[in-house]
C-alpha cells in the first residue's frame, strides 16, 4: 500500500508526458492525414500516385523502425532531434498513414448521387464539399478514429525506446528501485485502461449527440 | 424561342456510343414523356442536359444560351431542376433543410425567405408537416416528393425527372404521380424519363420514343401509343399492353 501510495504520483507525472506524446502524435497525425485523403480521393493522378505511396510505405514500416530511423538515423544527416520530437514526428507520421484511409473511406461513403444532387442544384465543388460531403464524412470517421487514438495513446509506450520518460519508463524507473515488477506494471497497464475506456464512453456519448436521426452512422448507405 | 432545344447530342462511353446524335426542342409549360427500353441511354440525355455527364458532341440551348460551352456551368444548372430515382436526399440535413440549403446557400436568399420558400414548396407536395424529419425517417414515396420539393425551391425553367417512381414500393408510386400531375397543370415545364405509361398517356404534351442512342419516334401520347408509325415503337408498347 505504501509502495502503491509512493508510486502513483511518479507514475501520474508519467502519464502526462504520455498523454502531451499522445495529443501531438494525433494532431500531427490528423493534419496530414486531411492532406493525404484529400489528395487520394481529389488529387488528379500523379497526387493520388504520390499520396498512395506515402500511405503504404508508412504503414508498412514498425513504428520502432520509423522511431529509430528518426531518432538515431538522421543524425548522421545533420537533422538532429529530442527523443519526445522524434517520438511524435514517428508516432504522428505512423498515425497519419492510418487516419488518412480513415477519411479516405469515409469521403467516398458518402453516395455519389447526393454530390450528383448538390451539383443539380448549381452548388460549386466547394459547396458541394462543405455542405455535402463533409458534414457526413465526419460522422463516418468517429468510431474508427477514436480506435485509432487509442492505439496511439498505446504505442507512446514505444517511445520508451528513445529514453522519453513517460508512463512506462517512469514505471520502470520505480521497478529498478523496489523490484515490484507484476504492482507497478500493473499500476501502469490500469492508467492506459482508465484512458482508453474513458475516451470509448466520451466519444461514443458525442456520437450518440451527433448521429442523424433514422441512421446508422456506421451503417451502410441506403437508397 | 424555344425554352430548350437539343441539338445533336452525343456521347460516348469508351468505344459504346450511348447518344448517337439527339434532337428535340421543348417549349415553356411543355410536359414531354421519354419513354424506350432499359439502356438506351435515356437517364444518360437527361444527365447531359445539366452537365452532370459532359456531352461529347452536339449543342443544348436554354433559353438560347449554350450549356455545353457555358463558362459558369452552376450558374445554368440552376435553371434546372433534377429529380433522380434514387432520390439523393442528403441524409444528414432535415426535410427543411434539405430544400433550404439550395435556395439559402446557392441562391444566397437570406434565411427567412428561404425558410419560406422551402415550406411553400414542401406544402405543394404535402410534406409541410414532415420539415422537422430526417431522411431515413420518411417512406420512399415520401423521400421522393422531398426531391421534387427540392429541385421547385430553385425555381428552374425546367425540372428533369430521371425515372422518379421506379425505386418505389408499388402502393407508393401514386402519390408522386399525383404531385407530378399538379405540377404540369400548374404550368411547370417537365422533362420525365418513365416507364409508367398510363401516367405518360395522362400527362404528356408529347412522347419520345427512344431506343439505341436515337429518338424512333415522337409525336402526341394519342400517335404514340395508339397509333405508332414505327414497328420499333410497336414493339415495345406491345409488352406494356400484354403486362396490363
Amino acid at each position: 500500500m505504501q509502495l502503491f501510495l509512493s508510486s502513483i504520483g511518479i507514475l501520474l507525472k508519467g502519464t502526462e508526458t504520455t498523454v502531451e506524446l499522445t495529443v501531438a502524435s494525433i494532431f500531427l497525425g490528423t493534419a496530414i492525414a486531411v492532406f493525404i485523403a484529400l489528395g487520394q480521393v481529389y488529387g488528379n493522378i500523379w497526387i493520388k500516385i504520390a499520396a498512395t505511396i506515402y500511405e503504404r510505405t508508412i504503414r508498412s514500416i514498425p513504428i520502432l523502425i520509423i522511431m529509430f530511423i528518426i531518432f538515431f538515423g538522421f543524425p548522421s544527416m545533420g537533422i538532429r532531434f529530442a527523443p519526445f520530437v522524434a517520438a511524435v514526428l514517428a508516432l504522428g507520421l505512423r498515425s497519419s498513414a492510418y487516419q488518412s484511409q480513415i477519411f479516405r473511406g469515409a469521403l467516398l461513403a458518402v453516395s455519389k448521387g447526393q454530390v450528383l444532387a448538390a451539383r443539380s442544384l448549381g452548388m460549386t465543388e466547394s459547396q458541394v464539399f462543405f455542405h455535402v460531403t463533409f458534414p457526413q464524412a465526419i460522422r463516418f470517421s468517429i468510431a474508427p478514429l477514436t480506435n485509432e487514438f487509442t492505439i496511439v495513446l498505446k504505442d507512446t509506450s514505444i517511445a520508451y525506446a528513445l529514453g522519453v520518460t513517460e508512463l512506462l519508463r517512469e514505471g520502470t524507473y520505480i521497478v529498478s528501485t523496489t523490484y515490484e515488477p507484476l504492482l507497478i506494471y500493473s499500476m501502469c497497464a490500469a492508467i492506459y485502461f482508465i484512458i482508453t475506456f474513458g475516451t470509448n464512453k466520451f466519444v461514443s456519448v458525442v456520437e450518440k449527440r451527433f448521429s442523424i436521426p433514422g441512421y446508422e452512422v456506421r451503417g451502410v448507405e441506403r437508397a | 424561342m424555344k425554352l430548350l432545344e437539343i441539338r445533336n447530342l452525343k456521347k460516348n462511353y469508351g468505344e459504346k456510343e450511348i447518344l448517337k446524335g439527339i434532337s428535340f426542342e421543348m417549349d415553356k409549360r411543355e410536359t414531354i414523356v421519354v419513354i424506350g427500353p432499359s439502356g438506351t441511354g435515356k437517364s444518360t440525355m437527361l444527365s447531359c442536359i445539366n452537365m452532370l455527364t459532359k456531352p461529347d458532341d452536339g449543342e443544348i440551348l436554354l433559353n438560347g444560351q449554350d450549356i455545353v460551352k457555358a463558362k459558369n456551368v452552376e450558374k445554368m444548372r440552376q435553371k434546372i431542376g433534377m429529380v433522380f430515382q434514387e432520390f439523393n436526399l442528403f441524409n444528414h440535413l432535415t426535410v427543411l433543410d434539405n430544400v433550404r440549403i439550395g435556395p439559402l446557400k446557392v441562391k444566397k436568399l437570406s434565411k427567412s425567405d428561404a425558410t419560406r420558400m422551402a415550406l411553400e414548396n414542401l406544402r405543394k407536395v404535402g410534406l409541410e408537416s414532415r420539415a422537422d424529419a430526417y431522411p431515413a425517417e420518411l417512406s420512399g414515396g415520401q423521400k421522393q416528393r422531398v426531391g421534387i420539393a427540392r429541385a421547385l425551391a430553385m425555381e428552374p425553367d425546367l425540372i428533369l425527372f430521371d425515372e422518379p417512381t421506379s425505386a418505389l414500393d408499388p402502393e407508393l408510386v401514386g402519390e408522386v404521380l399525383e404531385v407530378m400531375r399538379k405540377l404540369a397543370k400548374d404550368g411547370m415545364t417537365m422533362l420525365i424519363v418513365t416507364h409508367e405509361m398510363s401516367f405518360a398517356r395522362d400527362i404528356a404534351d408529347r412522347i419520345i420514343f427512344m431506343e439505341n442512342g436515337y429518338i424512333v419516334e415522337e409525336g402526341t401520347p394519342q400517335k404514340i401509343l395508339s397509333h405508332p408509325e414505327k414497328e420499333r415503337t410497336r414493339q415495345f408498347l406491345s409488352k406494356f399492353r400484354r403486362e396490363s
